[in-house]
Parts: C-alpha cells; sequence; structure tokens
C-alpha cells in the first residue's frame, strides 16, 4: 500500500519543529508499524537525508520504549497495544497518517519524536520501592499472599512506564502511571508498611515534575497499552487522604 | 594453560563457596566510601550489582543506553526464573539444579560456578518476593511453580508471561532507592566506547551521551560490563534492537579473553519470519511447551498441501500427524532442551515437512491442552464432558489464564488466532553462552575488569536451560560480585580518586571520535542496516544451528570481505557531535563484523558437537550430538592480537570432580 506520512521534525528543545510530509509506497500489511518506519528511514538515507528519530527497543510491547502519537492518539489507534506491536493491516491504501511525539511540559523534545520522559524515574526514585537490602529477606513463602491480591498487585505492576497516559491527557497528568506503582505495593504485605510515606513523597515528586491534576476523563486508562486500571488512582487518593489526616 | 587461572577454591564442592566468602579479603565501611565502581547496564545483573554495591557504601555510576533503567533487555523475558526451592517436594535440591545445568550445558560449563549459582538461587526468590514482585501464587497463597525444558521437577518461579519485566522492575526500584540517596548516579542514553587501562588495570570508560553526542571520560577503580548477550550479530534475533556487543567487543580489544563465541542458543518457538523487512523475531516462551504439542505432517503431501492452503492443519487426522518430539524423544518429550528441539525443527523443514510459505515453520498446537483441561473443568463442575461446546470453553479459558498474553502477543503479529488453529513456529536466535572469560570472582583476563550476566560466559556450558539467565544475572548482580569484588578492591583502598586527566584517558578520547569519525567520513552509499542484514545472513546459514568446515570457511572469507566494504561504502548522514541513530549504528555493526568472523573461527576450532554447536560432521548415526571428551572438555578462551583476523586460541581445561560425563540423552 501507500501512504502519505505527516512527521513532526524538530531538532531539538531549543528549536521550533514543524510536520513535514513524506510518501511511502510498497509498504506491506503484514509490517509492523515501526518496519514501515524503517523502510522510510531507509529511503531517506539513501537520498542522503537525515532519517527520522524515534524511540524504540524491545518491539514487542514491553519495555515502553516506544512512543508515538499516531493520528491524535498515544500509540494509535488499536486499544491495548503499544506503537511498536501495531501492523499496517490496521491502515489502508492510500491512508494519511500523522505521527506526532508525546507532548507534555514534563516530557521536552530531545529530537523529532523522541522525548525525555526521565520525570518518571525521578518520581520512582522518590518512593516508589520496599526499602529493603540485598540479603535480608525472609523465605519467599515465609508470608502467604491471596491469590487475588497478588495477581491485582501484579495487574498493577504491568505498567511499562511508556508515559501515554500523560500524552493522552488533556492536563497531562502522571496519576495513572504514580498509583500503578502505589497500588501494587501497597497490596502486598511487604510494601504496605510504607505505604503513607510512599504516597505522600511520590505525589509531592509528581507535582514539583509539572505534571497536571487527575480531572477523571480517563483517557489514560483509555489509552494505556496494558489497560492500567483507573481504581488504582482512586486507591491513591484514598492513601494520600489518610496520609494527610494521620501522617506516620 | 597456565595463563587462565580460574581462581575456584580447593575443597568439597558443596564448601567451596562459603568457604570463599569466609576468607575473601573485605573493605571496610570507611574505605568503602573512597571507592568508584562503574556499572555498564542496567539490566538485571547491572542493576541488582549497583544497587547492592551501593548499599555496602561503595560510590556507583551506571551507564546504558536506553533513555531508562526500566528498559533494559531483561524486560522481555517471558517465562520464569528458576530456584531450588523445593516447594513442590518434587525432589528438587541444590545438587539436582546443579546437575540439570550442567548436564543441559552438555559438559562445557564450569562446575563450582555452577553448584555456586543452584546455591544463592533461593535466596533470589526471597529478595525479589521483598521487594514486592508480584509472583504467581497459589490459592493458598504460596508461591507457584510451573516446569520448563530438559529438567522433571517443577522449580520455574514465574509472574504470567512477564517475569522479567516483574524481575527487572524489583531491581529497579532498588537501584532507585540507592540513586535517591546519592549512592547512585545514571547516565542514561550513554554507550561505552572504551575501557581505559592504567598500569594494566582497568580504571575507566569513554562512554559517548548519544542524544548529544559528547564524548567523556569517566574514572573508578573497577569497572563492570553488564551489557548482556550479542545475539544480535545475527541481525534477526529475539533480543531487543539496540541489544549489542560493543561493550563487551572494545573490553575484548583491550585483553579480556572471549570465551565459546560460537555458543549461541536458537530457541525453538520463535514467531517465523515473514518478509525481507523484518526487523525483530518474537519469542513464545518455552513455557508453552508444558501444553503445546509440536509436529508437522507425516506426509510431505499435506504438508505441501498446507504450504499452499489447500488444507487446514486442523483437519489433518491423527494418524496422518508427526509429533516428532515425543516420538524421538518419549521421555522427555515436548519438554527437551531447546538445542535438541531447535535441531529437530530443522531435520523435518530441510526433509520437506514444513508447514509455512516458506517452509520454515513447525506446528505448536494446544487442541489436547484445551480438551484435556476442559474436561478437568468439566468434572469439576459436574458438567457432562459430552457438551463438547462447553468443555472447549472451559479448556480455553484455563489456557488463556495461563498464556493468555502470549496468544494475544500471536494474534497481534500473525492475525491468526492459536485458540483455533496451531501456532506456526520455528527456531531463531535468542541467547549468548558464549561471553568474556571470568574467573569464579566474575573477573575477566583484565585486572578489575568485571563481567557479569549473560555477558560472561561461566555458567550455562554449550546450552542454557530455559529460566536460568535472569536466575544468573541476579546471582551475579545480588550475591557474587558483593562479596568477590573486596579481594580485588582490598588493595585500592589507598589509591584515591582516579583522575581522567590521565594520558590514557585523552588517548582513548581521541581514538573513539576518531573511529566515529571515520566512519561518517566513509560517505559511501550503502545503509548500514544492510550490512547487518547481510552479515545476520551469512552467521545464520554457517554458523547457527548446523555448521561445517567448509561453511564455516567460506563464511570466514565472505565476512571480511563485507568488513572491508563496510568500510568503504557505508553510508552513515548526520553528525558526530548530536543525536545520530544511524552512528550508533554503524558503530555496533562495526563491532558484530569483527566478532563475527571470532563466532566462525571458535566453531571451526571446536571438532565435536555439544549442546548448541552442532558440527555436521560429528553426529550419532541417528543424527544426534557426538561429543568428544578426551580431546575438547576446554573453554575456548580468543585473545585479541591487534589483528581480528588472528585471534590467539587459549584452553581452561574442564575438570569434573563432581558429576561423571555421559552422552546427554532425553530419550
Ligand atoms: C524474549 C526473551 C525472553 C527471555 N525469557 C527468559 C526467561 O523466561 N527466563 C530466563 O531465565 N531468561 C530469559 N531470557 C534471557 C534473559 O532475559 C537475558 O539473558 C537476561 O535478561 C540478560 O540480562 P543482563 O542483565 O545480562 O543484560 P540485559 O538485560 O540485556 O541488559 C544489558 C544492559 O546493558 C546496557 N548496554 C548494552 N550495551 C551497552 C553499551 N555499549 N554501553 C552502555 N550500556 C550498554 C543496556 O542499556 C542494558 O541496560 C529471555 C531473553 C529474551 C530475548
Ligand atoms: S519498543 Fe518496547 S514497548 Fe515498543
Amino acid at each position: 500500500m501507500k501512504l502519505t506520512l505527516h512527521i513532526w521534525r524538530q531538532r531539538d528543545s531549543e528549536t521550533k519543529g514543524e510536520m513535514v510530509q513524506y510518501i511511502v509506497d510498497d509498504v506491506s500489511e503484514h509490517m509492523s508499524f515501526l518496519e514501515m518506519m524503517d523502510v522510510l528511514n531507509d529511503n531517506l538515507v539513501k537520498k542522503g537525508e537525515e532519517p527520522i528519530a524515534f524511540d524504540h527497543d524491545c518491539r514487542e510491547g514491553i519495555c515502553g520504549m516506544c512512543s508515538m502519537v499516531i493520528n491524535g492518539q498515544p500509540h494509535g489507534p488499536q486499544k491495548g497495544v503499544t506503537t511498536c506491536q501495531l501492523h499496517m493491516r490496521s491502515f489502508n491504501d492510500g491512508d494519511s497518517i500523522y505521527i506526532e511525539p508525546f507532548r507534555a511540559k514534563g516530557f521536552p523534545v530531545v529530537r523529532d519524536l523522541i522525548v525525555d520522559r526521565s520525570a518518571f524515574d525521578r518520581i520512582i526514585q522518590a518512593g516508589g520501592y520496599v526499602s529493603v537490602g540485598t540479603g535480608s529477606a525472609p523465605d519467599g513463602n515465609a508470608i502467604p499472599i491471596k491469590k487475588e491480591e497478588a495477581d491485582e498487585a501484579f495487574n498493577a505492576a504491568t505498567c511499562i512506564g511508556c508515559a501515554a497516559c500523560v500524552a493522552s491527557c488533556k492536563n497531562a497528568s502522571a496519576m495513572l502511571f504514580v498509583s500503578a506503582k502505589i497500588a501494587q505495593l501497597d497490596r502486598l504485605p511487604q510494601g504496605k508498611v510504607e505505604s503513607k510515606e510512599r504516597v505522600s513523597k511520590m505525589i509531592a515528586q509528581m507535582d514539583e515534575e509539572g505534571f497536571g491534576n487527575c480531572t477523571n476523563t480517563g483517557a489514560c486508562s483509555a489509552e494505556c497499552p496494558k489497560e492500567i486500571s483507573l481504581e488504582n488512582i482512586a486507591r491513591m487518593n484514598r492513601l494520600h487522604l489518610k496520609s494527610t489526616i494521620s501522617p506516620t | 594453560m597456565a595463563d587462565l587461572i580460574s581462581n575456584v577454591p580447593d575443597g568439597p564442592l558443596a564448601d567451596k563457596w562459603t568457604k570463599h566468602k569466609n576468607t575473601i579479603r573485605l573493605v571496610n565501611p570507611a574505605n568503602k566510601r573512597n571507592i568508584d565502581i562503574i556499572v555498564i547496564g542496567s539490566g538485571l545483573a547491572g542493576a541488582s550489582a549497583a544497587a547492592s554495591l551501593a548499599e555496602l557504601g561503595y560510590n556507583i555510576k551506571c551507564f546504558f543506553f536506553q533513555d531508562s533503567p526500566r528498559r533494559a533487555h531483561s524486560i522481555a523475558a517471558q517465562g520464569g526464573i528458576n530456584a531450588a526451592k523445593n516447594y513442590q517436594n518434587d525432589g528438587d535440591s541444590i545438587y539436582r539444579l546443579f546437575y540439570d545445568t550442567i548436564k543441559g550445558g552438555d559438559y562445557r560449563s564450569r562446575e563450582a560456578n555452577v553448584y555456586r549459582l543452584a546455591e544463592v538461587s533461593a535466596n533470589i526468590i526471597d529478595q525479589c518476593v521483598a521487594q514486592g514482585v508480584p509472583f504467581a501464587r497459589e490459592y493458598g497463597g504460596t508461591l507457584a511453580n510451573r516446569s520448563f525444558g530438559g529438567v522433571q521437577v517443577s522449580r520455574t518461579f514465574y509472574a504470567r508471561g512477564q517475569t522479567g519485566q516483574q524481575l527487572l522492575l524489583g531491581a529497579y526500584s532498588a537501584l532507585s532507592r540507592q540513586v535517591a540517596v546519592g549512592k547512585v548516579k545514571m547516565y542514561n542514553r550513554h554507550e561505552l566506547l572504551d575501557i581505559v587501562k592504567i598500569d594494566g588495570k582497568a580504571r575507566g570508560v569513554v562512554v559517548r551521551n548519544n542524544a548529544t553526542g559528547e564524548i567523556a571520560s569517566h574514572g573508578a577503580h573497577a569497572v563492570l560490563l553488564c551489557n548482556g548477550g550479542y545475539g544480535n550479530v545475527f541481525f534477526l534475533s529475539t533480543n531487543a534492537m539496540g541489544s549489542n556487543a560493543t561493550a563487551s567487543w572494545r573490553a575484548h580489544k583491550r585483553g579480556a579473553f572471549f570465551a565459546n563465541p560460537s555458543f549461541t542458543q536458537i530457541h525453538p518457538t520463535c514467531i517465523p519470519v515473514s518478509g525481507d523487512y523484518q526487523s525483530k523475531l518474537t519469542l513464545m516462551s518455552e513455557s508453552l511447551r508444558n501444553d503445546g504439542r509440536i509436529w508437522v505432517p507425516l506426509h510431505k503431501e499435506d504438508s505441501i498441501a498446507i504450504r499452499e492452503g489447500r488444507l487446514k492443519p486442523t483437519e489433518l487426522s491423527e494418524e496422518r500427524r508427526d509429533y516428532y518430539l515425543e516420538r524421538r524423544y518419549p521421555a522427555f518429550g515436548n519438554l527437551v532442551p531447546r538445542d535438541v528441539a531447535s535441531r529437530a525443527a530443522k531435520e523435518r523443514c530441510d526433509a520437506g515437512f514444513g508447514v509455512n510459505k516458506t517452509g520454515q515453520a513447525v506446528f505448536l498446537d494446544f487442541a489436547s491442552a484445551i480438551e484435556r483441561y476442559g474436561e478437568e473443568q468439566a468434572n469439576i463442575k459436574g458438567i457432562s464432558i459430552k457438551d463438547r461446546e462447553a468443555v472447549m470453553q472451559m479448556g480455553r479459558e484455563v489456557v488463556s489464564a495461563k498464556y493468555g498474553n502470549l496468544f494475544q502477543m500471536y494474534e497481534q503479529i500473525t492475525a491468526d488466532n492459536p485458540y483455533e488453529t496451531p501456532m506456526k513456529i520455528f527456531p531463531a536466535v535468542h541467547y549468548t553462552m558464549g561471553g568474556l572469560w571470568v574467573d569464579y570472582n566474575l573477573m575477566t583476563t583484565v585486572p578489575g575488569l568485571f563481567a557479569l550476566g549473560e555477558a560472561n560466559f561461566s555458567d550455562h556450558g554449550a546450552n542454557r536451560l530455559g529460566a536460568s539467565a535472569l536466575m544468573q544475572g541476579l546471582a551475579d548482580g545480588y550475591f557474587v560480585i558483593p562479596y568477590t569484588i573486596g579481594e580485588y578492591l582490598a588493595d585500592d583502598i589507598r589509591t584515591g580518586p582516579i583522575s581522567t586527566d590521565h594520558d590514557a584517558f585523552k588517548a582513548a578520547e581521541i581514538e573513539a571520535r576518531g573511529h566515529l569519525s571515520s566512519l561518517i567520513n566513509i560517505k559511501g552509499s550503502v545503509p548500514v542496516d544492510d550490512f547487518h542484514r547481510k552479515l545476520g545472513k551469512f552467521i545464520w546459514e554457517y554458523c547457527g544451528m548446523a555448521r561445517n568446515e567448509k561453511g564455516l570457511k567460506y563464511a570466514i572469507k565472505e565476512v571480511r570481505s563485507l568488513r572491508a566494504e563496510f568500510y568503504e561504502d557505508v553510508r552513515v548522514p548526520g553528525k558526530l557531535d548530536e543525536l545520530n541513530t544511524e552512528l550508533e549504528k554503524a558503530s555496533r555493526v562495526s563491532d558484530f563484523l569483527e566478532l563475527g568472523e571470532l563466532m566462525c573461527n571458535d566453531a571451526l576450532n571446536r571438532n565435536e558437537s555439544c549442546g548448541g554447536h552442532f558440527r555436521d560432521e560429528y553426529q550419532t548415526p541417528e543424527g544426534e550430538a557426538l561429543r568428544n571428551d578426551k580431546d575438547y572438555t576446554f573453554v575456548s578462551a580468543w585473545e585479541y592480537t591487534g589483528q581480528p583476523e588472528k585471534p590467539k586460541h587459549h584452553k581452561e581445561e574442564l575438570v569434573f570432580d563432581n558429576v561423571e560425563l555421559k552422552t546427554r540423552s532425553y530419550k
């Protein structure tokens, strides 16, 4: 098939960017979206032009490195998948596709479609862990954990930190990301001990990074490639309330 | 050879590690504050090492090429992690895990290292649980297990099909905690370009900030390479796109011996290649072989009909199917080790029984599992098993609970529904057992330079068992290096900070910059990927699942001329001092082009078949691997001599005091 691509090009965070149009033909429906981008880049290199910079690594939907807003949606039109898992069979011959970076105040553009998401690392550093040192752990079966709780903790823990939640939110809120970590650890006895401190520290860092507030539109969860549930946000808010009423 | 000293402690196997820990030199806490360590990589090995060493008080700098440490390739591991917990009471023990690993590796690994790995395996699970890793659990609240290939006990811990993700996030959280207290400094989007040696010791690194193009030096008292495997030599593999050999190869060029480079693991269950544009291959976890049955048609005409779309696999009756693993290996059936399963698939496809358009695929079929689980559920729920629709529906639900995300991934890529029709799979490059040679303390042949995780060669011999790489990465990082590094650093407590003003740093920076500029200045006509693809095809064809003398010699010649062509005609647009993804790729491919040749040389040198290394010339009449213990019970360790064409061969003789070398049989 033949496609018209409109792609955001920007040299660096200081320079202004713009949409640039490219035509690709010979796209097979079996290609992944990123393989289609590879073909375009291959053509650009052959013509002596600079290829389009985009983030990617695992190409199987787990590392969270790929980003891209495709036709207005983070990770494109299909539910529950990342950009790298998207296949060209989701598009039609002759389509125009608009490709832009994940935009948010907290994520400056590095180049073209690459943004700096290190704010997410700093939020985890603020408290997204259990304070246990290597070598001091009791036997793994010492504390039984209800299967349902373990499964729910797992569901929250499947967040890949890609930041589609922020990119989809009109307020650029990071609440879904932050709450997923808080809820995962809060559901497990090992993590619960520190829940209150964790929630205040992580929320404080989130605010400092310039992410917006949550106004319950739910776009984050709808666009999340791992379909992380909004319930995590509710749980985080409850914990936050408790921690401000009775800080430890 | 006397020049390779493994430093394995004396004494009985089971006491070696304890004794070593008790006698190893220590660095006291006040002195640890004066010691700097560089860690390259933030995967399971790097993150666990960096966090644990920081907790002990050392100052850590950690470099990695992704934008966040959480994205290291370990994140993609699916199936699980082994540990000798014997929670299932099925006869598991440290000794049995040790024995399975030695046997699985076809008797080409070092006994003492493997025993230590089995010994610390149980601690890993405890550590991860304490960090909040949400492993799968039974209804009673205890940890669940499943089984993996090549073993007869259930010792694999897992978190659905995303075990690597959960373990890495655990290690990442421990690391983040140390970043917060200032003990670890993280350098994202940074790529190692060189190791800097002063007076023969590793004293730092030269790195490039890929986001800005800036090249800089960092000094330290020791350097840990945790940069993962080099499977991407093959271009197509299950590794992430950025996985590379650069850190290992540049270390090799600075004196670190490269061990068993040709020992690569070809994983039997991956989604087959679909076209020339293909950028990577996707693994379907080995755990699927617990329930999936592998087959091809018994008659060639049926294979042809299926290939041409005239016949559906579901229409083929049982008598016309060949469950070739169950036929050839009745004791282990579909759960034979990876190398055996891969070769058997290749054998059937080469013989003309392949089932996709290219003839390079076999079926992995869940129909009988769905039926079996469905009937079990019907019995539990008191529903008549004559209600086939209900039975199949319940069966599909059980299978979905176990492998749902994998089935979804498969359907996403192939547009086929594996609940309705068997998956098509084919072997693909997955893991590299070879790597930098290390002694018992995980130190390479360069003093002060250590290698951990997939980057070293130490534990898996000629074939790795499933769920053992995660175990090894975390064992190395959490439980081995925090002890063994003390032995080396104890001499450095009075050294003081390593200044990058030293001439060695300046020289290495100039060299690194020179190499990258020269790549840009070639201004040829061919994109980097074209060279990489070609290299991959040669290595896959001649140094892949089966090798022979003629093919390897041919490949060596071809790789050399490809390398020459690369330096004449590669096109790298853009500049050195800016973000430049083509330059990053060119730099990595320049190393793959040299490593590829060494892999062929290594395979050519080893005149036997063992594990993943199968030489056509050395096989039994039934087509099984024929080892030669008399002449090849050693590790090959290659020294760089200044020219990639002339590697120097060294041997570490392997001594087996505790297991008897047997012909590996899974029949
Ligand atoms: C799809 C897949 C599934 C798997 N499933 C399993 C499984 O179920 N069980 C199991 O036991 N094993 C599994 N494995 C194998 C296992 O995941 C890996 O062997 C293991 O995770 C490697 O960990 P590591 O820490 O050594 O390296 P990696 O996780 O690969 O980390 C390498 C690190 O080094 C950095 N790095 C690399 N090169 C450079 C450079 N030049 N400069 C700076 N930094 C660099 C990277 O940024 C990264 O942080 C699987 C592998 C694959 C591919
Ligand atoms: S590239 Fe890893 S999630 Fe897309």
